[in-house]
């Protein structure tokens, strides 16, 4: 005897997205020489890991809490913000290495700290009101934005150096890649499969896989769920904060820089299937791809990016057309 | 033998309906209580106000001599007690093993209990990895139980175990529940009263939001108007 069904239901929908790159792979053939083919498939993987990094907290959270924290692109800008901060502030004989990595680990402990105060202070008493929330969640992005333009002003802070190493720029194929992408790409990648494993093999991610379902009764058998909410909440916006430094030494850090990110966290979220864990990570490298292939064919035919976005929003309604409840969602 | 639990004239609101209207009950340790009554009378919620679910607006409830009211479900449940709500409550996505080692309260404490369980309860073991969802309904309940018995829980509160099993499995459970009172005292809810007069030492009847009797099986046996008055329509 084996089970059987469930599992049917998840290779389908994995096969499904496997052949969507597929098809993705072979209108890049079609379309652009080999090395702007490998380009657009190594940036799209890039800029679906920053999207993940940002998903990934809003699914899981959403699976747990019934929360859609739309501050979490907040907490992206709020890294890099952080990150900028530790960076200068060592003192100047520190090897750029060691300061990049307090940069990442420090920007990654404020995310988690914020997000812990913003659980237990401000969502706590929401809880049961889901219009609240959303009022919360988007005033306090507004509030984190105008904090960073008020302490910082509205230009913005101009991209710190990363470590030597990184700074470089390799060929594939033929075409030129910034080393610096692919560590991003490792970064995400490695998130990706830390989080599934913590998920799928320890007592914290039988809790949050259960909580997902019933976390009355998850409480029932002596577990205290508000901790494991606000653990969780706090994890996701560390790996979110964790994304915005990760990206600050191309983007910078500005006001806002979050809000773009989370409208596509939320059409990935959206694509993967609201709660599923792994619907949002396939979702994002699926949407990463889809708008890299986009936006070349429209910088290289239109000569304008603006079919980037589009891409995006198109894909999630064929999706939306195909399966109402997103690629690995569930009834 | 000493009372486990003893709960005593509690009155519980959901929302502004007034539920529990002063119930009563006493469970002796190592032994099965019945909580019997119409539809809608409130035993469900009796059993939620005592794991602090439904918490009571007023009335005292104590366990082993410590009081109950106040106190978060996750932390009365950790003072020993398993709970088993009348809809399972099976983890759908979680494997079977899952299920169980979520409700150790101690590390290894399932590695403790796999033996005990699987002798309880043989159709677990073959099903150890499939997910909770793909059970039959005999099978989520034997888990849901198997749940409660994972850490050494010393009173399990057991909704409605029968509903809706074939008579052939009722029988099984029936078998099961009565083992476990070796360990532990059972306050149950059960619709179905040939099980529950069967397998129950004592009952407690609530009639719209009050226990209005309660006694020994035997007794309640031996008097037709009683069980004619409350107890009919079930």
């Amino acid at each position: 005897m084996r089970p059987t069904l469930r599992v049917n239901v998840f290779r389908q929908s994995l096969i499904v997205s496997g052949l969507f790159v597929l098809g993705l792979l072979v209108v890049n053939l079609a379309v652009f020489k080999p090395s702007t083919v490998a380009v657009v498939m190594l940036s799209g993987l890039y800029q679906g890991m920053l999207f993940f990094l940002i998903a990934a907290g809003m699914s899981i959270v959403f699976g747990l809490l019934d929360v859609l924290n739309l501050a979490q692109g907040a907490f992206f800008m709020l890294g890099a913000y952080a990150g900028f901060a530790i960076y200068g502030a060592l003192p100047a004989g520190t090897p750029i290495e060691a300061r990049f990595l307090a940069a990442l680990l420090g920007a990654a402990v404020t995310g988690g700290l914020a997000g812990a105060l913003m659980e237990v202070g401000l969502l706590r008493p929401l809880y049961a009101r889901p219009v609240y929330q959303i009022v919360m969640t988007l005033g306090l992005s507004t509030a984190l934005n105008e904090m960073v333009r008020a302490i910082y002003g509205p230009a913005g802070l101009v991209p710190i150096e990363e470590p030597p190493a990184l700074a470089t720029t390799f060929t594939v194929l033929g075409g030129q890649f910034e080393t610096y992408r692919v560590f991003i790409i490792v970064v995400g990648a490695a998130l990706m499969l830390g989080i599934s494993l913590l998920l799928q093999r320890t007592r914290l991610g039988i809790i949050i896989r259960a909580g997902v379902q019933d976390s009355e009764m998850v409480q029932a058998l002596g577990i205290n769920v508000r901790r494991i909410f606000t653990l969780v909440f706090a994890l996701g916006t560390a790996v979110a904060a964790l994304g915005g430094m990760t990206a600050a030494p191309f983007l910078g850090a500005y006001p806002g820089m979050g809000t773009d990110f989370l409208l596509v966290a939320i059409i990935v979220i959206v694509i993967g299937g609201m709660s599923s864990y792994e619907g949002t990570a396939v979702a994002s490298l699926l949407v990463g791809l889809t708008r890299a292939t986009a936006e070349q064919i429209s910088l290289q035919y239109f000569n304008t990016p603006i079919l980037a976005s589009v891409s995006i929003l198109l894909f999630m309604v064929a999706v939306l057309l195909v399966r109402p409840t997103g690629l690995f969602g569930r009834e | 033998m000493s009372a486990v639990l003893t709960v005593q004239d509690i009155h519980t609101f959901i929302g502004q309906f007034h539920i529990l209207e002063g119930v009563t009950v006493e469970v002796p340790d190592h032994s099965i209580t019945a909580l019997l009554g119409r539809n809608g009378a409130g035993k469900t919620t009796t059993l939620r106000s005592i794991m602090g679910l439904n918490p009571p607006a007023r009335g005292q409830i104590q366990y082993r001599g410590q009081a109950l009211n106040g106190r978060k479900p996750y932390d009365i449940a950790q003072l020993g007690l398993g709970y088993v709500p009348d809809y399972r409550a099976i983890f759908r996505q979680l494997t079977v093993e899952e299920n169980l080692k979520i409700a150790e309260r101690r590390p290894g404490d399932l590695d403790r209990k796999r033996q005990f369980i699987f002798e309880i309860f043989p159709d677990l073991e073959k099903l150890y990895q499939w997910p909770g969802g793909q059970l039959s309904g005999g099978q989520q309940q034997m888990l849901a139980i198997a749940r409660a018995l994972v850490p050494d829980n010393s009173l399990l509160l057991i909704d409605e175990p029968s509903e809706g099993l074939a008579p052939v499995i009722i029988e099984g459970m029936m078998a099961a529940i009565r083992r476990l009172t070796a360990q532990a005292a059972v306050l149950l809810v059960e619709q179905n009263f040939r099980v529950a007069s069967q397998l129950a030492d004592r009952y407690v009847i609530i009639e719209d939001g009050r226990s209005v009797h309660s006694g020994t099986m035997p007794d309640l046996l031996a008097s037709p108007a009683l069980i004619q008055k409350y107890l009919s329509a079930a």
